[in-house]
């Protein structure tokens, strides 16, 4: 890539006021770096990943809502987490985690168990055990 | 109290530490020689490991690896330490800082409060160097921003020990030993002749095969779980390829400058036609990932667009083996 080829889009590391480096030859071939605001198709990815994070925080939600799912589920979602990244914060096993989703189980989950996953969660019990409690609701 | 650091920008957080550690003790060791020696260069394929419910891509090698293979051909020394406590690897971490040794911390993305949340996954594998520490704010030279940043006591500790895959249990690690004489041509020729085994490698999952096999599935894909997630996980191979910390196609650039530059240090004016080489291979990525961002953008759908997609990965398959293969040849003169 030359000099003037590399990217200058508006990207998501603008908003952080944050530019990538990159390595492109100059004039006479020879190797330099170039600061970028950013590239389009790598916009693109990261758009496209932000979107299925937030579908699947939607999903998650109106599980809850309906009394489908425990907030833990909604929670994991917001975190980005899966299974296995939860249960390594937890300290809780997959198995559990799984099980504490179904609001059944988790309404019987003792305090104790409750703070682990609050904790996880940078929340407190009450926003664990009432989603509209969160204030990343409300957007 | 703040250490006599200067803070560099690199294209990749690895070398940037072990460059800028370097610099520290007055070696001079640019990103891309860094990158070279250290063989960073490489493609590996973990359909089984998930990151952001996609299959792993990654296209440098284990983190640490290269800063660990750098001081053993430099034959300079590093230190490591993991901590099960976090108030141990805070207190020792002070402690370093008082005796004026500035640290590389393997740390968490997701906890960065400084990175857009785009940027923020569970990744464990980002390094950075505390230099100072001023009230209960540590002064941080994350190598991938262009000026330095700082971190609470609280903020260092959540990304010290993020969990998840390969958590960084509050990893640090110094130089401890600077040989007197560094033998430059022979740990270029060693880095070489690593990444050219490493990516010409008879396994399925590294190298140019894992490059294969990623470009097969790429054309499987559609019909196997559908367009959406074939859509998601294309994402994820230009994400991999282009974003902090991992950087794929830029990458390639830091190999063609690390050749450009072994050329005038081995005296092999053959290493600097591979630097253009692999220049064009690196566009060639470029081009991929653009070609991919357009299957989004149009929101085409057909196979056709897959199937493309999937003949130019392994062409460059095909490319990188011959590159990789002539490479072979001209260390060994």
């Amino acid at each position: 890539m030359k000099k003037e080829q590399v990217p200058q889009d508006e990207g998501n590391l603008v908003k952080s006021n944050i530019k990538d480096l990159y390595y492109a030859v100059d004039e006479e071939g020879k190797y330099t770096t170039v600061l970028s605001t950013g590239w389009e198709a790598k916009t693109l990815a990261q758009d496209e990943s932000m979107d299925l994070i937030k579908e699947r925080v939607e999903d998650a939600r109106s599980k809850v809502l309906a009394g489908e799912l425990s907030p833990i589920a909604y929670y994991m979602e917001v975190n980005k987490m899966d299974v296995s990244i939860l249960s390594s914060y937890t300290h809780i096993w997959s198995w559990f985690v799984k099980r504490h989703m179904k609001p059944a189980n988790f309404h019987k989950l003792k305090t104790k168990t409750l703070q682990k996953y609050a904790e996880a969660f940078g929340i407190n019990i009450e926003q664990l055990k009432d989603i509209s409690k969160y204030p990343g609701l409300q957007q | 109290m703040k250490l006599e650091f200067e803070h560099h920008q690199s294209a990749h957080c690895e070398n940037g530490v072990a460059s800028n550690l370097l610099k520290n003790k007055g070696v001079n060791i640019s990103e891309p020689m860094a990158f070279g020696i250290g063989s960073g260069l490489f493609f590996v394929y973990l359909p089984f490991l998930r990151v952001n419910h996609a299959p792993g891509f990654s296209y440098r090698p284990m983190p640490g690896f290269i800063f660990k293979r750098l001081s053993k051909r430099l034959g300079f020394k590093i230190e490591r330490k993991k901590f099960s406590s976090p108030q141990k690897a805070q207190s020792t971490l002070d402690t370093m800082l008082e005796n004026k040794i500035p640290v590389g911390l393997q740390v968490g993305v997701f906890n960065l409060v400084y990175f857009p949340d785009e940027y923020r996954f569970h990744f464990n594998a980002h390094n950075l160097v505390v230099y100072g520490k001023e009230k209960d704010k540590y002064l941080i030279s994350d190598p991938v921003i262009e000026y330095p940043v700082e971190l609470t006591e609280k903020e260092l500790e959540k990304v010290r020990f993020a969990k998840g895959a390969l958590p960084p249990k509050g990893h640090m690690y110094y130089l401890t030993y600077i040989p007197e004489k560094i033998n430059l041509e022979q740990a270029i020729i060693k880095g070489i002749k690593q990444t050219c085994n490493d990516m010409l490698a008879p396994v399925p999952i590294v190298g140019v095969r894992a490059m294969r096999w990623v470009a097969k599935n790429i054309k499987k894909w559609p019909n196997s779980i559908g367009i959406k997630k074939t859509n998601h996980y294309l994402g994820q191979l230009i994400r991999m390829q282009e974003e902090i910390g991992t950087g794929g196609g830029g990458f390639r650039y830091i190999y063609a400058a690390f050749l450009q530059e072994a050329s005038s240090v081995l005296k092999k004016p053959e290493l600097k036609e591979m630097s253009k080489e692999m220049t064009e291979i690196g566009d060639e990525w470029r081009d991929f990932a653009l070609n991919i961002s357009r299957v989004y953008k149009n929101r085409t759908t057909g196979s056709s667009m897959y199937e493309e997609l999937s003949k130019q990965l392994m062409n460059l398959s095909y490319r990188e083996e011959a590159f990789f293969k002539k490479l072979k040849t001209i260390i060994r003169l």
